[in-house]
């Protein structure tokens, strides 16, 4: 709603400021004052009053009053409150360690990165077809379940273990090269007839195909856990005393996952193909006129995430103890989406900034909000963290923290 | 998808087509025996001690591939002795073609100890696709490929075949072999209607025997001659008669298909109405998804969580024990039929919370969402949080029966009644608001949003009811499942519900109620009847979601709405020019 | 207010609109006569379907005042300006595709229908009363323009000119005071953009609505148009009766160019 004068909107931007002044004062004084409990009731306070004088200025500018936009306004005060509530309470108290905050962080990042390296999939194909490949979590299993055999194989014949700065990207390319086969099928059997469907059927059919690989697999492997062997290269941890002790395993997971990452933004920034990618990202139109030949550029966009995908398979298994499983793509499949979507869908730097966030946000926060509201069982609510992530950024920031980069609506 | 049709009299040899179907139909005859499948089917006889639904299963994709072959070459043309031998010629090939792959996966299965990473390539495996010659390689294989040439065969050699020798050829194999199939299903239906002697004439306990196939397949295709006659004639004489008749006759034909409908336990027996009474929760919820897809085309995907919330709400306030209402708070009057609308409101109401936030988002967004929305709720179900009040993993246990003026309702011919009712009703609400106002608001929202709100529609109202009353359905089909099986664990919500209520609307037909049913019957019923389905049931989802997209995404039963969406219309005038 | 504002069912004081750098409409009075058939034309990209956009709700204008029927139409939504009685067709036929054509103009009578979902649930007499009112008044609409027998064709398969028809019955379900009409006549042979004019004319006398074009061709505007405002870059720069705008040169100039404008007028042929 535009009023046609320019008085308000001064006053508009000091009421929109308000509320982050009051967090911060609230943090800071529960935090030097260990007392939660009188800054909580403040904040509370606080946010009641806020509200009404939004509330207030709105219907005074006579804006039309919406039940729907007061509801989500009203959700995103009780969001920020219980957040707030919940750190202070936590941070006050004191329950944990610096060192503890510490590792929870880094290993936040490590899964981080996993889910990042999943959401470049993801996030590379909806910029092309504005689809969402449900299936790229069956995708990413593939890579990692095929892959645990050779696994297995190279570690009975003691070449894992020997020489491990070999094995490891032996067994990071074969898990790649299975992940992008199984990609560039689904996407000439399954998407490809339906390019210009109307939205709904292809969402519909890559939610079949995600079924069909997940008990496809099941058939092929059984429904047993099988785990990586661990490698000594990677065991043990790395220590600074009061500060941090985390598994070696965990470093490894980052900045492997930081290198691919590196490579694909040379690849899309760099290359002649990345530039075609970028073009038919944009408008696949033109970019067949500028003589681009579309069906290649998505097939290679499909077979780059798959790949991808099936290296984060394989770097997962390396430092997870809980083995892989033809079920083991579907959570992490959602996750990967919340991130590329948190990220800014479509934009490749986005996905990885959102995967590292939510894989961070998905460590800390129960620890951090949800033991300090207490709440039990906290570990077990992780999954509710990162799915009311995604709910939250699909209502709030639709396009992201660094902005949506798609193409032109299909036609 | 088409190939270009061969109209032409003189015969060239298609290698591409032979290669391409032979060897599509060696990979998923692989395939099949790979995951497992072949060795399951196999455990089921259908025609008593002749063939095994595993040894059929092992048949079609020769079948097909090479009717597919057939259909696609002889498109257009005249039958000529070129075209017998050149069609013929590449069915067997495509039949030696199909058997190939798992030919050599014999071989090297043993000595590569294939089994160690494609846990199913067994001994058991080995058995059934050498046709129990284990120990004879050369033998097996060899009866495999002739197997397939046979199968194949035909297949091409039907699509040679004059129409009416072809459709009752057709007919009587289909018919033969689906008895074959679901022998028990059909015994027990027979075992209702006709003496026990009668049928052991083509049954033996519960499988069919091959006279018996055999008498089924010759009076299908008899059947099948006239049918065609007869159905003409029928509609003729309808078509004839003035319109007041006309609907009378329609009528008729609902008032047949209830009195059907009402008297089915007892045609089908106590077993079978268990497997109706699930059939009948799924067709309730697909009623309602119905709403929401069907008519507002919004994809909800979190639909589970109405259908959860109205189970939990049944638990706790029927329940006897320790997490029941009674035992909390001593309120102990609720009982199920006070509990129904309570549970129907209660889903509504979650419906529309989880409808505020998702009003504004986009098609595919607004289905994850929904998907994040359901997975919440099962994550907080299992949960230690709310254990002391829904049970955690454990659930909620002590649920009495319902009563019906003082007679308990425990059998699943009793239920089916309850379920029955609940399936007209929402067919009944349905049905009149798909014709009413709210429904046309539903179907322009659905074609262009913008332009709806242009025409002084309420968009995120209207969005929010098709939300709220689709919900409705959810509740309750939640509340009879929790007195159908007196207990409730969290395992029993998960998003493989969501997907299969979506699956079952799909693949009957997006908007479509009798597709609906249809899809319950086929995606519900048939895991249910049938074991082996049951086992690779998601698999089969998958495959039919995919197919179904691709070949024919308005279902097989589809609604007109839906037909008119996907037609290819004629084009108009060319667009106005720009401004 | 001045003599031609209070004559006019609808105007606009400094109406402007700007995507990001660009003005679309820029600080533009214009008004319109009521009982009128006026015109907007101007060369392309001038702004015109922009304008329309703005006056009905699509897009909510930067600046400026919009009145009609004298209340403040600003910042409204559009079904509330639709309710206020203004409709509108669209230049690249926005009917709803996969609806029966009784079905779109069903919905377009919304802003005066009062069943609710429960009445229909419930099949009430009110219910069902309204829903063949509403029927009827559809039929008569779609007799009035030419479409009766073809109630029950499904909008995208009817001809081109039939669905130019069948947007305008659908924007008269609403029972407006004013009619916005984007482009009516494009692509239409002669005999066809005939038939159009006489038709808006009869819309004019017979409904007593106010009739207002985005027109290229020249001879409906010509013809038919009582009053015209002329844009060019989002600004007015010209308005007045038929024979004003054709010898004005700055109108001569925005279509045909600098140095046109001392040798020429606009000709009914010019398009």
């Amino acid at each position: 709603m535009q009023p046609n004068s320019k008085e308000t909107s001064r006053m508009d931007q000091i009421i929109r400021r308000l509320p982050y002044a009051l967090v911060a004062l609230v943090g800071v004084g529960a935090l030097m004052t260990r007392t939660p409990d009188p800054w909580i009731m403040v904040l509370i306070l606080g946010m009641l009053v806020l509200g009404g004088v939004n509330f207030y200025s709105a219907w005074r500018a006579g804006k039309d009053f919406s039940v729907v936009d007061f509801t989500i306004d009203a959700l995103r005060y009780i969001i920020i409150g219980l957040v707030l509530i919940g750190s202070v309470n936590t941070l006050a108290a004191g329950r944990y360690t610096l060192e503890q905050w510490v590792n929870l962080f880094i290993s936040g990042l490590a899964q981080g990165s996993i889910y990042a390296l999943i959401a470049l999939g993801y996030t590379l194909v909806y910029g092309i077809l504005l689809m969402i490949n449900f299936a790229h979590g069956e995708v990413y299993m593939a890579g990692a379940f095929t892959t645990v055999f050779l696994a297995e194989a190279l570690n009975r014949s003691g070449f894992l273990n020997a020489y491990p700065l070999i094995a490891i990207p032996i067994l990071l390319i074969f898990a790649a090269g299975v992940s992008m086969l199984v990609a560039v099928l689904l996407e000439r059997i399954a998407y490809r007839p339906l390019r210009n469907a109307p939205r709904l059927v292809p969402l519909i059919t890559a939610i079949g195909a995600s079924f069909f690989l997940q008990y496809t697999f099941r058939g092929f492997y059984g429904s047993g856990h099988k785990t990586y062997p661990s490698v000594e290269l990677l065991s043990g941890t790395v220590t600074v005393p009061g500060i941090l002790s985390i598994p070696v395993a965990q470093l490894f997971v980052f900045f492997a996952a930081l290198a691919l990452m590196g490579g694909l933004y040379l690849l899309v920034e760099r290359t002649k193909l990345g530039k075609a990618m970028r073009a038919v990202s944009e408008n696949k139109e033109v970019s067949q006129l500028m003589g681009i030949d579309i069906d290649r550029i998505i097939l290679f966009t499909f077979a780059i995430g798959g790949a991808l995908a099936g290296a984060a398979g394989v770097i997962n298994g390396l430092f997870r103890p809980q083995g892989v499983n033809f079920t083991m793509g579907f959570v992490p499949g959602i996750k990967a989406f919340t991130s590329a979507v948190l990220g800014g869908i479509g934009n490749v730097p986005g996905a990885m900034v959102g995967g590292l966030f939510l894989g961070v946000i998905e460590n800390i926060g129960p620890t951090l909000v949800l033991s300090g509201l207490g709440i039990p069982g906290v570990n077990q609510l992780k999954d509710v963290i990162a799915f009311t992530m995604l709910v939250l950024v699909l209502i709030f920031r639709p396009q992201g923290i660094l902005g949506e980069r798609l193409s032109e609506k299909k036609a | 998808m088409n190939e270009t049709n061969k109209k032409n009299t003189s015969f060239k040899f298609n290698w591409q087509g032979v290669l391409r179907y032979g060897l599509l139909a060696g990979i998923v005859l692989l395939y099949v025996g790979v995951i497992g499948m072949v060795e399951t089917f196999n455990e089921r006889e259908v025609i008593y001690t002749v063939l095994t639904l595993g040894q059929l299963l092992m048949l079609f994709p020769a079948f097909v591939a090479a009717y597919v072959y057939a259909s696609r070459t002889m498109k257009g043309s005249t039958v000529s002795t070129q075209h017998v031998l050149g069609v013929v010629g590449g069915g067997l090939l495509i039949g030696l073609l199909a058997a190939l792959p798992t030919i050599i996966m014999i071989f090297i299965s043993t000595p590569l100890d294939i089994r160690s990473i494609l846990v199913n390539v067994n001994r058991n495996w080995l058995e059934v696709v050498t046709y129990d010659n284990r120990d004879n390689l050369v033998n097996g294989s060899m009866l495999l490929a002739l197997n397939n040439l046979g199968a194949a065969l035909v297949g091409s050699v039907i699509v040679l075949l004059p129409e009416r020798v072809r459709r009752a050829v057709v007919v009587a194999l289909s018919f033969s072999l689906v008895v074959g199939v679901m022998g028990e299903t059909v015994r027990t239906i027979l075992e209702q209607l006709i003496p026990d002697e009668a049928i052991d004439v083509i049954f033996r306990r519960r499988t069919l025997r091959l006279e018996g196939a055999l008498g089924i397949g010759v009076l299908a295709a008899i059947s099948s001659l006239f049918w065609a006659q007869i159905r003409s004639r029928a509609t003729s004489t309808v078509e004839k008669m003035p319109a007041q008749q006309q609907s009378m006759v329609r009528y008729a034909q609902y008032g047949l298909l209830l009195g059907v409908l009402l008297i089915l336990p007892f045609l089908i027996g106590r077993a079978l109405s268990d497997v109706m009474v699930t059939v009948g929760l799924y067709v309730l919820m697909g009623f309602g998804l119905n709403i929401a897809i069907g008519l507002a085309g919004l994809l909800d995907l979190g639909y589970v969580t109405n259908y959860a919330v109205g189970a939990y709400i049944t638990a706790v306030l029927t329940s006897t024990g320790a997490l029941g209402i009674a035992s909390t708070t001593g309120l102990d009057f609720f009982n199920f039929w006070i509990v129904i609308p309570i549970a129907l409101l209660a889903a509504m109401l979650t419906g529309f919370i989880f409808a505020v936030p998702v009003l504004k988002m986009r098609g595919d967004y607004l289905a994850i969402a929904t998907l994040g929305f359901g997975e919440i709720i099962y994550t907080l179900a299992v949960s230690d949080w709310f254990r002391p009040i829904i049970g955690g993993a454990q659930g909620i246990r002590e649920i009495p029966n319902a009563m019906f003026f003082g007679t308990e309702i425990k059998n699943p011919e009793q239920l089916y009644y309850v379920v029955l009712v609940a399936c007209i009703l929402t067919l009944i609400v349905s049905i009149r608001l798909n014709n009413s106002r709210t429904g046309r608001q539903w179907m322009a929202i659905r074609e262009d949003e913008d332009v709806a709100a242009a025409m002084g529609i309420d968009v995120a109202r209207a969005k929010l009811l098709a939300f709220t009353i689709s919900a409705a359905t959810g509740g309750v089909a939640g509340a009879i499942f929790v007195i159908k099986v007196l207990t409730v664990f969290p395992n029993s919500f998960t998003v493989f519900v969501s997907i299969n209520v979506l699956s079952l609307i799909i693949v009957g037909g997006m908007g479509s109620n009798p597709g609906i049913v249809l899809g319950s019957l086929v995606l519900v019923g048939m895991p249910e009847l049938l074991r082996e389905f049951s086992e690779y049931r998601w698999l089969m989802y998958g495959v039919l979601l995919i197919f179904m997209m691709i070949r024919r995404p308005e279902g097989l039963l589809p609604s007109k709405i839906r037909q008119r969406e996907l037609a290819t219309t004629e084009s108009s005038a060319p667009a106005a020019a720009g401004d | 207010m001045t003599q031609q504002q209070a004559d006019a069912i609808l105007y606009s004081r400094g109406m402007t609109k700007r995507f990001g750098g660009l003005v679309a409409v820029d600080s533009l009075d214009f008004q319109i006569p009521r009982g009128s058939i006026a015109s907007i034309i101007g060369p392309n990209g001038a702004g015109k379907t922009t304008f329309f956009n703005c006056i009905t709700g699509f897009y909510k204008i930067n600046d400026g005042d919009i009145v009609f029927n004298g209340q403040r139409m600003n910042g409204k939504t559009a079904d509330q300006i639709t309710r206020a009685g203004i409709a509108r067709t669209f230049q690249n036929i926005r009917l709803f595709n996969n609806m029966t054509a009784i079905e779109n103009v069903m919905v377009g009578q919304e802003a005066h229908l009062k069943s609710t979902w429960m009445g229909a649930i419930f099949s009430t007499p009110a219910s069902k009363r309204e829903n063949e009112e509403s029927e009827a008044r559809a039929r008569e609409l779609l007799r009035f323009v030419g479409l009766s027998g073809k109630g029950d064709v499904v909008a995208k398969n009817l001809s081109y000119g039939d669905q130019r028809r069948l947007e305008i019955a659908r924007a008269l379900g609403s029972k407006p005071q004013l009619i916005l009409l984007d482009e009516p006549t494009a692509g239409m042979n002669p005999t066809e953009t005939a038939q159009t004019t006489e038709f808006i004319k009869r819309l004019r006398d017979d409904l007593k609505i106010t009739v207002v074009l985005i027109e290229h061709d020249m001879r409906v505007v010509m013809g038919i148009s009582e009053y015209i405002t002329v844009l060019d870059y989002g600004k007015k720069i010209a308005e007045g009766k038929p024979a004003e705008i054709q010898s004005n040169p700055a109108v001569i100039e925005a279509y045909l160019g600098r140095g046109a404008a001392a040798s020429s007028r606009i000709e009914v042929g010019d398009n």
